[in-house]
């Protein structure tokens, strides 16, 4: 039999994976945004293993919309991420300074 | 009758109102004769309603009117009203004072016949009789107040009428600050009667006093003080500063910069004797506090004499009248140390009258000098200024009490009743109001004998330009020198009986030194031959005596005398230093402070330390802050992530 | 016993593919092990009875998003000199950091906590059993609010990339223009041309 934990655990190590590529990627955007879609896949085993073990199907009502939203953000983002390099000729993160204080 | 009745006090109140409104904001409208008429003839409703209503109570019995008009508020249980409380006090207060205002009204018309603000100017004097009344007829303490202030107002307008004249706004700054010292005492004692006895309204007052009489109150801790005598202080500050006795009374000689129909309304006649009429008003409360009555009697004292002397060597003609008038209500205030309040109210009529008169006169004797005021520079106007000459002889007269002229009966009245008062401080009270006489005779006849009689020391171009004035300033003259006449021989006997004043004026019998007068009494005809025979009338005449030799027979005398006592003559000259010490002391304190506040307090604390620092606080935090402010996405990210670090450590290890 | 072998074969690819993920030096690459991730996520998805969400995923994020990245990145000109300087700079840090984070939180979620003697696994459900009808029973009743909210946000979503990626500025833009087209005249689009009438070619039958 597999326990909870053993899903918990493995979304723990896919969600530092995720942090882990914002980390060490702070240049490119699009591995950023890859990072945090791996993040949210992590959030979202953590859900449908909850829902399963605990036998109550709103957990996956949640993954449901934590899909819809994720899809809605990664459009508009890629969206920005074109707009950004048709401005800029670049998507390096470490020459996008103008919030600079 | 009741409702009639208050009708009528009504229309006293509001008819120099009215008139002041009316030449005040339609000035330009109704003209200059628009001006005067109407403000006149308001002041003459009022006059001659005055006069009705003190008929009506002392010589017809007419019951004493003491209602509440209109409400203006209830504060927990205390009304705040406007009332008309009308009794034998208040009626002559009110005939008197629309008296000698309306004469003042008409004289206006001749004196400030040239000058551009003469609708202000009727506006003004008109605005201070409605003021003066609601005052007088008043019968509760808030009403009382806000006439106070009213004529304080109006005296402050009124000295500062030639807002040009730097010395004018001065003088109308150093009148309404003095006042306010006194005003401040006033106030404290009427929230002291607030306080004790939960109404404000006379007749609730008078009632519960004497109840109140032993209780005693800690004002510093430890230090129990009667109720009453802090009370009757306070008030009698507050008296001090409207009357202008010591050491307030530094702002009366300053305020003849005013026009002299001013002097003579409101620095001689009417507001300077609030002070008075209020003190008497509280007699039922001052009976009660010995302590009270014996510093109401040793201040009137001090002033009574002191300011005599200082009169003896001014030059300037209305500033000797105006020290004339200190002095005189200083006997007043002695009088009603005395418990002599009926003899002080006595004399506030006469002396309107006496006073009113000298100022005017000294405003005719300016007029025709062509506005100046230097006794030096007159002489031997009698010839070219007759009725002047005559009524100004009257005035003095009367003020130097020769028998059988007003002034001699309420003067001599004074001086029996302090001699038969014993209160702490009436040996000394009586040695000072008997040497005020002298005093008085002197520096009286100074002044008359320096203006009109002796060498004519005017220029040629005065000289050939000199005439008797107009008839509208001659004619208040005459009719004013009437009442100084006869007025002392109708009163006096009412005065001494108690039926003038009736029970508007407790005394306890302890202190009725009035009723011991009465019983030697024997009718007006042998209290003069008395007076004849009786020390004050010989001081009086020695002091005529000394003034016609040093200023008409030997004129050389007085400067000799001058040089032998230059200290003295300093002293005097200098008005005992109390201007260059309250110049010194308060003002230059006050400034002082002022500065060290300014430049330490505000300038230093609030715009450097608080303003100013803590948005240069704000600015230099910004400016660190902002190095936080990358702009980078990823310091953000980092930041986040060690926090999300940071918080699960926390959940871990709790 | 099978179920756990192919839980663990699962979990191991899928690490692995997300490791790669986040280290790969070809952003394609990148994306095509995401792709992979998200494969062996739904088959994990599959071992807990989430039939539904499992194919979601594959269909939405596989099919759609995943496209759209691949999309994105292949008509982007980007210098990947540039985007990968200081990658073995912060490398160590990163790992440390994930490290010490996954250790944490495996100490939130680990076996003490949420072990099968804490939390038993339940049987799987039987042959007629619809993952779909049970989501759908719930999403249209309990949840239809939510649901329309997040339909709304999806036409938002559209709206707002079209906008974005339409641009302001974008000269070669087509478009109507309806207050033209309304104020159009007769004359500047109908010309009348008089020609003589043609005759039929004779030769023609």
């Amino acid at each position: 039999m597999i326990a909870l934990s053993d899903f918990l655990i493995l979304g723990a190590i896919m969600f530092c994976l995720g942090v882990a590529g914002i980390y060490i990627n702070r240049k490119n955007l699009i591995i950023l945004m890859m990072s945090l879609e791996l993040m949210l896949l992590a959030v979202n085993i953590n859900f449908v293993a909850f829902s399963h073990y605990l036998g109550d199907v709103a957990g996956q009502i949640f993954v449901f919309f934590i899909l819809t939203v994720a899809a809605a953000e990664a459009a508009i983002g890629l969206a920005i991420l074109v707009v950004l390099f048709r401005n800029r000729q670049t998507i390096n993160v470490g020459e996008l300074d103008s919030l600079k204080g | 009758m009741a409702q009639n009745s208050q009708t009528m006090y009504l229309a006293i109140v509001l008819a120099p109102l009215f008139g002041a409104l009316l030449a005040g904001f339609g000035g330009k409208l109704i003209g200059r004769i628009g001006a005067h008429m109407v403000t006149i003839i308001g002041v003459a409703i009022a006059f001659g309603l005055s006069a009705l209503t003190f008929k009506g109570i002392v010589f017809d019995g007419a019951p004493i009117y003491d209602a509440t008009v209109y409400t203006w508020g209830v504060i927990e249980g205390v009304h705040l009203e406007v009332g008309f409380r009308i009794d034998e006090l208040s009626s002559l207060m009110m005939t008197v004072v629309t008296f000698i205002s309306l004469m003042v009204h008409i004289y206006t018309i001749g004196y400030m016949h040239d000058d551009p603000g003469y609708q202000r100017f009727f506006s003004y004097i008109s605005l201070f009789t409605f003021a003066m009344l609601t005052l007088v007829m008043s019968n509760n303490f808030l009403q009382l107040f806000f006439g106070w202030e009213a004529v304080g107002v109006m005296s402050y307008l009124l000295i500062g009428f030639w807002y040009q004249r730097e010395s004018a706004i001065y003088a109308n700054l150093k009148a309404f600050l003095v006042n306010r010292v006194g005003d401040f005492g006033f106030l404290l004692g009427i929230a002291a009667v607030l306080m004790y006895f939960g109404s404000l309204h006379y007749a609730t007052v008078f009632e519960t006093a004497p109840l109140l009489r032993d209780l005693t109150i800690q004002v510093f801790p430890g230090v129990n003080w009667s109720l009453m005598s802090v009370i009757c202080i306070l008030l009698f500050i507050g008296a001090m500063g409207k009357s202008a006795q010591m050491p307030l009374h530094v702002w009366l000689p300053d305020s003849m910069e005013g026009p002299t129909p001013i002097s003579a309304l409101i620095h001689a006649a009417t507001m300077v004797t609030a002070g008075i009429f209020m003190v008497a008003r509280m007699s039922p409360l001052f009976e009660l506090s010995e302590t009270a009555l014996s510093v109401v009697m040793v201040i009137g004292a001090i002033t009574a004499l002191a300011m005599g002397l200082v009169g003896i060597v001014q030059n300037d003609i209305k500033r000797v009248i105006a020290y004339s008038t200190l002095s005189q209500l200083g006997y007043m205030t002695v009088a009603l140390g005395a418990s002599a309040y009926a003899g002080a109210i006595f004399h506030l009529a006469t002396h309107a009258f006496f006073k009113a008169l000298l100022f005017l006169g000294a405003g005719s004797v300016i007029i025709a000098m062509h506005h100046d005021q230097d006794i030096r520079n007159m002489g031997g106007l009698r010839k070219y200024m007759p009725i002047t000459w005559l009524t100004a002889l009257i005035g003095s007269i009367a003020l130097i009490g020769f028998p059988g002229f007003s002034g001699f009966f309420s003067k001599d009245l004074i001086i029996e009743a302090v001699h038969h008062s014993g209160l702490p401080g009436s040996g000394f009270a009586y040695f000072s109001v008997l040497a005020g006489v002298f005093i008085t005779a002197l520096y009286s006849f100074r002044m008359y004998f320096l203006v009109f009689h002796g060498k004519e020391r005017m220029s040629a171009s005065v000289r050939s330009s000199l005439r008797e004035t107009r008839a509208v300033v001659t004619a208040p003259l005459i009719m004013l020198a009437i009442p100084s006449v006869i007025i002392g021989w109708l009163g006096i006997e009412s005065v001494l009986t108690g039926e003038l004043f009736g029970p508007s004026i407790a005394v306890l019998p302890g202190h009725d030194v009035l009723g011991a007068i009465a019983a030697d009494f024997h009718g007006a005809g042998s209290f003069v031959l008395h007076g004849i025979t009786g020390a004050p009338f010989v001081l009086a005449m020695a002091g005529v005596a000394v003034a016609w030799y040093l200023y008409l027979a030997r004129p050389e005398l007085p400067e000799r005398i001058k040089q032998s006592f230059g200290l003295l003559y300093n002293v005097l000259d200098q008005k005992y230093g109390f201007d260059r010490f309250n110049g010194f002391f308060f003002a230059g304190g006050a400034r002082g402070i002022g500065t060290v506040l300014w430049r330490g307090g505000d300038a230093a604390v609030i715009d450097g330390l608080l303003v100013n620092g803590s948005a240069r606080t704000v600015a230099w935090l910004a400016s660190v802050v902002r190095h936080l402010q990358s702009g980078f996405l990823f310091h953000y990210a980092l930041a986040m992530i060690l926090g999300l670090l940071l918080m699960i450590t926390w959940f871990v290890t709790l | 016993m099978v179920e756990q072998l192919v839980f663990y074969a699962l979990s191991g690819i899928l690490v692995f593919a997300g490791s790669m993920v986040v280290t790969v030096r070809n952003p394609i690459h990148a994306a095509l092990f995401l792709v992979l991730s998200f494969f062996t996520t739904a088959g994990i998805w599959l071992l807990l009875d989430a039939e539904f969400l499992a194919m979601t995923l594959v269909l939405v994020y596989v099919g759609a998003v995943m496209v759209l990245f691949l999309f994105v990145i292949m008509m982007l000109d980007v210098n990947l000199v540039v985007l990968r300087e200081g990658f073995s700079r912060y490398l160590p840090v990163g790992i440390l950091i994930a490290v010490l984070l996954g250790l944490e939180l495996s100490m939130v979620v680990g076996a003490s906590q949420f072990g099968l003697d804490i939390v038993p696994a339940p049987a799987h459900h039987g042959a007629g059993y619809s993952n779909i009808e049970e989501l759908g029973s719930v999403l249209y009743t309990v949840y239809v609010y939510p649901f329309e909210i997040a339909s709304v946000l999806l036409l938002v979503a559209i709206v707002a990339a079209i906008a974005l990626s339409l641009g302001e500025h974008r000269k070669n833009r087509k478009g109507q223009r309806p207050e033209e087209q309304v104020a159009v005249n007769r004359k500047d689009r109908v010309r009348l041309v008089q020609m003589a009438a043609e005759r039929p070619d004779s030769d023609t039958p």
